[in-house]
C-alpha cells in the first residue's frame, strides 16, 4: 500500500515527463500545420523537386537546399568519421585510462563551444584560406563541411568510446590469445562488436550535421543555387529557415515552415535509424 | 484627543484626493501613450526620436519597437501600432489606405574592397553583375579576376528596394552570396577583395569603398538632391483613426528639430534638397 504522498510524488512526475514530450508533440504538430498547406498547394514533386527559390514571385522549390544540405553533410561526415572514429580508438584501446578519463571530457567540452564562434573562427581562418588557396568566393560546401565535421567530433567520439569500453575484455583476450596483433584485435574484434554504437554514434553527428545553423550562415555563402563543386557556395535547409523567417510572410512564411516540414522528417528518420542501430547492440 | 482624530480624517481626505488626482492624470498619461514598431533601419533614429521628445514633453511616453518593415506595415494596420515604420520602395497593397509620410530618405551604396581599383561602375554594368552576365573584374575596367556577387535575403527591405531601383524585372543570379544583414554583407567585402554589396548609407565605414553610380558618388549633397540614385524613403504608416493622436509627434519628427536629429544620426532629411 502506497501512502498518498507517494502517489502525489509520482503522478507530478509523471505530469512533467509528459508535459516534455506533448511540447514536442505540440511542435510537431504546429510546423506541419503551419507548412503543409503549401505542400499541398504548390504539389510534393513542385517543392521538393524544383530548384527554383524566389519567395516573392511564388517559386517555392527546395531543390538546391535539399541537395546543399547533402554535401555539407556528407563532406561533414567525410572529414568528422575518420577523426573521430581514429580519436576513440586511440583513447580507448591504445592509452591508458587515466589519460582517456582526462582527454574525453576535454573532448566533450568541444560540445559546449556556441556554434556562432565555430562560425567566426570560420569566416576569420577558413573562408580567406580556401579563397587564397583555391579560388571562388571561400564561402562554400568545403568551409562549412570542414567547421561542422568539427562540430560534430565530440558526439561521435564520445559514443564510440563508450561503445568500444562496452565490449567485454575477454573477446580482446581471446583474440590475443589466438596470436593475433593489437591492431588485428581492433580492426577484427573490437570494431565488429562495437559497429552498432559506432553507427549510432555517426548517425547522432549527421544529425547534428543536418540541423546545424549558425556556423552554416555564416561560412556556406547561403546561394540558391545546386552547387557543383565543394568550392561553390551553398545554402542549406536549416539556414533557408533562419536567413528568411525575419521577413517572411503569407506564402513565403508557409514555404519556410514546410522547410521545417521535410528538415522534421529528415530529422526523425535520422533519428530512428539510430535508435534502431543502438537497440541492435543490446 | 479631538484634534488627533480630526486630523486622521483629514488626511484621509487628502489621500483620497491624491489617489484620484493619481489615477486621473494616469488616465490622462495613458492617452499619450502611442507605440512605434517596424523597421529596423530606422530604429535607433526613431529612439532617439522619441527620447528628445519625451524629453520635451514630459507626460508623453513613446514605445518604439523593431521587428521589420514588415511588421511595422502589419501592427499599423492592426492597431498594435499607431506609428509604423516602413523603408521600402513600393509598399505592399495592404497598406494602401494608410497615411504615409516620408520621415527620412536612405541611400543604398554599392561597396566594394578598398583595393579595388574600380571606383564606378554604371547602371547598366550594375545589372550585369548582379544578374550574373558580367562575371569578371575586367569586363569593367578592373584586374583579371571573377566578382563575387554578395546580395540580401529574399524579403529584406534593403534588398527590394535595391532591386526595385536597380534591376526591375531582371532576376538575381543563382550564385549570388546571401548575407543576413546590412553588417554581414559589409564584412564579407572586408574579407573579400572581389567582392561587390550593397549596404544602408549609414552602415558604410572606411574599411570598405563606396561605388560612384553613374558617375555620381554617393555623397550627402547628391543624396538628398536625389542625383544619386539609390534612395529609399522611409515610410511613417499611420491609420486614419490615429491621425489626431500622432498628429504632435508627427509634426515633431517631420519638422526642424526632428530632422535635425535625422540628419545628425547620419540619414538624410526628408525633402531637404537645398534647404541643408
Amino acid at each position: 500500500m502506497k501512502n498518498a504522498k507517494e502517489v502525489v510524488v509520482e503522478k507530478s512526475l509523471m505530469l512533467i515527463a509528459f508535459s516534455a514530450i506533448f511540447m514536442l508533440f505540440l511542435i510537431a504538430v504546429f510546423i506541419f500545420k503551419e507548412g503543409s498547406p503549401l505542400i499541398f498547394k504548390i504539389g510534393l514533386k513542385n517543392f521538393i523537386l524544383s530548384a527554383k527559390w524566389s519567395p516573392l514571385e511564388g517559386q517555392f522549390g527546395i531543390l538546391a537546399m535539399i541537395i546543399g544540405s547533402l554535401w555539407i553533410t556528407a563532406g561533414a561526415l567525410v572529414i568528422g568519421v575518420p577523426l573521430g572514429l581514429g580519436c576513440a580508438i586511440l583513447l580507448s584501446e591504445f592509452l591508458p585510462r587515466g589519460i582517456t578519463a582526462f582527454l574525453k571530457p576535454t573532448i566533450e567540452l568541444l560540445a559546449g563551444i556556441p556554434s556562432v564562434v565555430y562560425g567566426f573562427i570560420g569566416v576569420v581562418v577558413l573562408v580567406p584560406f580556401i579563397r587564397e588557396r583555391f579560388g571562388g568566393p571561400g564561402l562554400s560546401v568545403l568551409a562549412g563541411s570542414i567547421i561542422l565535421g568539427i562540430m560534430i567530433l565530440p558526439t561521435i567520439i564520445s559514443i564510440s568510446i563508450d561503445a568500444l569500453q562496452a565490449v567485454p575484455r575477454s573477446y580482446r583476450e581471446g583474440s590475443l590469445a589466438l596470436g593475433a596483433t593489437q591492431w588485428q584485435t581492433i580492426s577484427m574484434v573490437t570494431l565488429k562488436a562495437a559497429r552498432s554504437g559506432i553507427l549510432a554514434s555517426i548517425i547522432l553527428g549527421m544529425g547534428r550535421a543536418v540541423g546545424e545553423t549558425m556556423a552554416v550562415i555564416m561560412v556556406a555563402g547561403n546561394a540558391v543555387k545546386i552547387p557543383n563543386s565543394i568550392f561553390n557556395p551553398a545554402r542549406t535547409l536549416t539556414t533557408n529557415i533562419a536567413l528568411e523567417m525575419g521577413f517572411a510572410t503569407g506564402d513565403h512564411r508557409a514555404a519556410l515552415f514546410a522547410t521545417g516540414v521535410v528538415l522534421f522528417v529528415i530529422i526523425m528518420i535520422l533519428n530512428i535509424l539510430a535508435n534502431y542501430a543502438f537497440g541492435k547492440r543490446k | 484627543m479631538k484634534p488627533m482624530r480630526l486630523i486622521i480624517k483629514k488626511g484621509i481626505v487628502e489621500l483620497t484626493i491624491l489617489f484620484f488626482t493619481v489615477i486621473f492624470a494616469a488616465g490622462c498619461a495613458r492617452r499619450h501613450s502611442i507605440t512605434m514598431a517596424g523597421s529596423t533601419a530606422f530604429l535607433p533614429f526613431a529612439e532617439q526620436l522619441a527620447e528628445d521628445y519625451m524629453k520635451k514633453f514630459p507626460g508623453t511616453n513613446i514605445n518604439v519597437q523593431g521587428g521589420g518593415s514588415a511588421v511595422g506595415i502589419q501592427s499599423a494596420l492592426n492597431g498594435t501600432a499607431q506609428i509604423g515604420m516602413a523603408d521600402l520602395i513600393t509598399l505592399p497593397e495592404s497598406a494602401k489606405d494608410l497615411k504615409k509620410f516620408v520621415a527620412a530618405n536612405d541611400g543604398i551604396c554599392l561597396i566594394v574592397h578598398p583595393s579595388n581599383k574600380v571606383e564606378n561602375l554604371t547602371t547598366k554594368q550594375i545589372r550585369g553583375i548582379y544578374s550574373g552576365e558580367i562575371k569578371n573584374w575586367k569586363e569593367v575596367g578592373g584586374i583579371d579576376k571573377p566578382i563575387t556577387v554578395v546580395s540580401r535575403e529574399a524579403g529584406s527591405g534593403t534588398r527590394s528596394s535595391f532591386e526595385d531601383l536597380m534591376f526591375k524585372g531582371i532576376k538575381l543570379a543563382g550564385s549570388a552570396i546571401i548575407g543576413d544583414s546590412n553588417g554581414t554583407v559589409r564584412e564579407m567585402v572586408i574579407n573579400d577583395p572581389y567582392a561587390i554589396g550593397y549596404i544602408s548609407h549609414g552602415v558604410v565605414n572606411e574599411k570598405v569603398k563606396a561605388l560612384k553610380v553613374d558617375g555620381v558618388p554617393p555623397e550627402y549633397d547628391n543624396f538628398v538632391c536625389g542625383r544619386y540614385k539609390l534612395l529609399r524613403p522611409i515610410y511613417l504608416l499611420i491609420r486614419a483613426e490615429y491621425e489626431t493622436q500622432t498628429k504632435e509627434i508627427l509634426e515633431y519628427i517631420l519638422g526642424p528639430e526632428g530632422q535635425d536629429t535625422i540628419k545628425e544620426q547620419g540619414l538624410i532629411p526628408a525633402g531637404a534638397c537645398g534647404k541643408y
